[in-house]
């Protein structure tokens, strides 16, 4: 296997409660994983299972409180100044909305000049080069000088993406890229981010609640469940051979656009919804709404068990007894 | 529309409701939007109608219109919506008056609002709902009694302990309990048809799979019919019997679910559905439709699809395609099939 680039060990980040001094927000809680080079990672989970916080701390746009991060063999857990700056060069992020993510009162010219003059990076003629940079992600010299509201969301997207991408950097996070846009055009900016992908070699962290597109985008697939990764593994090991009761009730849950699949369809239906992170269920998280909880369940923490290679599940059902 | 093509239309026996020839434009600073183009559908009795499209593409105001529900700047221009009520009585819902239509409204024809946080009211607790929605269209019932039915119907849609949650307020209640409540509401005077605008679209995908299977059961049960409103082809594929798939404010293509999913004849139906994976299949590159959805302020002459279509000729350009029959219950609007 390739050369890992990103590796994340007993990630942890919790955020305090207003008026408290002991209850915490378990955000983040325990979370390993490492990323090869050149590879796409999909992160999917429900809302407030810690995927999009997860992909924050990992770029240090939040502080971990604990764990180690370390990205092309350097630790950069404790980084900051000059090196989180250099570090930052080479992670960028791109955010859910397009609507909100981009300055409405600078223009196209001068969102995409900052991070260029940030960096000082070499560059000649500045317009030339952002025409042509903008050609690459599909827009041209007549977007140079628009505002942001004067563009469509998906322009917008493009924008966003080639504002993260124009530093060169070597990996980046995508929180949610097309969940404010339109089927028709949610497909130009996933066949946009994987011609990207090709180009550079960029590594990608792809963060969102849709399986269908994490699927589509993805090598490797992390299941989180409240704060908590329960599945891990290659994209189609994950999919066509779920084990974690999680996994198979996400995957069930997916409306799938062919009705003759549907009828085939076995559904495995789960009652009820997450629980708080802030007092999460003793044991494995999942058990008050897992159909095979056991009693150990309810009391101990899953072990991380590798079922195969590079498949890890964390389930007391794939415990060896 | 003239008189006489509005004589013609009928209801047939087994429909609830026939829309016909319905424009709504609306009326703004910037320019006249044409929002809903000649749209006509019917929905039959028990079955499931899907309108389907990207944002702006009018499938809100077209539930909207038919409702009266669209407000300024807005108006309904023309058309014609005849509705089977209760008593077998046939009416035309855009001609009733603002009395009238109130009597309909929230009793033989429900609505359930995209954002569930929205449609509550935070100051009343969800039984006092259950209550509003009850007095409004029948006196002889005391409150008692219509709690008793708010107990009944919530603990109908999953909602766990349902004599607590109903002395609750909305901001008690977790997104997917306010969705289940507002479907609970929706139900509490047994619609003859339920009209569900986006009702998954702020869930998450596990909640999402739990309402739509709440809402094909209790139709089941119920017997009424359904237009769901949404973006979602999976949604569609999972609920529907007949489809509608609407663009820039026109309907471009309409047949029984499997049809448009396997022989669809329009370009942007075909378009769309290449443009979204499907998990349990090998999708090697998603087909992306080309361009964004056109502004309605000045919507292309024509076919409003031909700036991004494919198949685009000199006619589509200057005229709006016909409908065409295709097959049963399977119309299209396109000139690729006019036969010369």
């Amino acid at each position: 296997m390739a050369e890992v680039l990103l590796k994340v060990e007993d990630l942890k980040t919790y955020f305090r409660v207003r008026g408290s001094f002991t209850k915490k927000v378990r955000a983040v809680d325990g979370v390993s994983f490492e990323i090869p080079k050149g590879i796409t990672l999909g992160v999917v989970g429900e809302s407030g299972c810690g995927k999009s916080t997860l992909g924050r701390t990992v770029l240090k746009l939040i502080e971990p409180t604990s764990g180690r991060i370390f990205f092309d063999g350097k630790d950069v857990t404790k980084i900051r100044g000059k090196n989180l700056r250099e570090y930052w060069r080479n992670a960028q992020m791109v955010f859910q909305d397009p609507h909100t993510s981009l300055n409405p009162r600078m223009t196209i010219a001068s969102i995409l000049l900052e991070p260029i003059r940030s960096y000082k990076l070499p560059v000649n003629d500045e317009e030339r080069f952002l025409v042509e940079q903008l050609e690459m992600v599909g827009l041209g010299k007549e977007h140079l000088y628009r505002y942001p509201h004067e563009l469509s969301g998906g322009q917008k997207q493009r924008v966003a993406i080639l504002r993260a991408i124009i530093v060169k950097p070597k990996f980046v996070v995508l929180d949610e890229p097309t969940s404010a846009l339109d089927v028709s055009v949610q497909a130009q900016i996933l066949e946009l981010l994987k011609d990207l992908q090709k180009i550079y070699g960029l590594t990608y962290m792809f963060i969102s609640h849709d399986i269908a597109i994490v699927k589509y985008m993805s090598n490797m697939i992390a299941v989180m469940y409240l704060g908590k990764i329960v599945e891990l593994g290659d994209a189609d090991t994950v999919f066509f051979n779920p084990l974690h009761p999680y996994t198979k009730y996400l995957l069930s849950a997916v409306p799938i656009p062919d009705p003759r699949m549907v009828r085939d369809r076995k559904k495995v239906l789960v009652q009820g919804e997450p629980p708080s992170p802030i007092n999460p269920p003793p044991g494995c998280r999942f058990h008050p709404r897992c159909p095979f909880a056991m009693d150990i369940c309810r009391k101990e923490e899953p072990p991380k068990i590798e079922v195969e290679k590079s498949h890890m599940v964390a389930c007391m059902l794939y415990a060896k007894k | 529309m003239e008189s006489n093509t509005r004589d013609r239309v009928v209801l047939n026996d087994n429909e609830v409701l026939r829309v016909e020839g319905l424009e709504v434009k609306f009326y703004t600073y910037a320019g006249v939007v044409h929002a809903v183009s000649n749209v006509s559908f019917f929905v039959r009795e028990s079955e499931t109608v899907a309108l389907v499209g990207e944002t702006g593409c009018g499938k809100t105001i077209t539930t909207r219109a038919i409702t009266k529900l669209i407000e300024s700047p807005g108006r309904v221009e023309s058309g014609i919506a005849l509705f089977r009520r209760r008593n077998r009585q046939v009416v035309d819902l855009l001609k009733l008056s603002d009395e009238e239509i109130r009597k309909i409204r929230g009793d033989e024809i429900a609505y359930i609002f995209q954002d569930p946080s929205a449609a509550l009211d935070p100051l009343y607790t969800v039984g006092y709902h259950f209550v509003e929605t009850v007095k409004n269209h029948r006196n002889n019932i005391n409150k008692k009694n219509i709690i008793q039915l708010a107990i009944k119907l919530l603990r109908e849609v999953a909602i766990p302990s349902p004599e607590v949650r109903v002395k609750n307020y909305p901001h008690e209640l977790s997104g997917g309990m306010k969705q289940r409540s507002v479907i609970a509401i929706s139900l509490s005077n047994m619609p003859k048809l339920l009209i569900a605008d986006e009702p998954t679209t702020n869930l998450d995908v596990t909640i999402q799979a739990q309402i739509l299977e709440l809402l094909y059961e209790l139709q089941k049960k119920y017997g009424m019919s359904m237009i769901l409103i949404t973006h979602n082809l999976g949604v569609v594929a999972e609920t529907a019997n007949r489809v509608y798939v609407m663009y820039a404010g026109k309907i471009v293509e309409e047949g029984v679910c499997e049809t448009i999913f396997y022989s669809s004849t329009h370009p942007y139906t075909q378009l769309l559905l290449r443009a979204v994976p499907n998990p349990l299949k090998k999708v090697e590159k998603l087909e992306s439709i080309p361009g964004t959805v056109p502004s309605l302020i000045n919507p292309p002459p024509g076919c409003r699809f031909h700036p991004r279509c494919p198949f685009a000729m000199d006619i589509c350009r200057k005229e709006e395609p016909p409908k065409i029959k295709i097959g049963n219950d399977h119309y299209v609007f396109c000139w690729l099939y006019v036969k010369k």
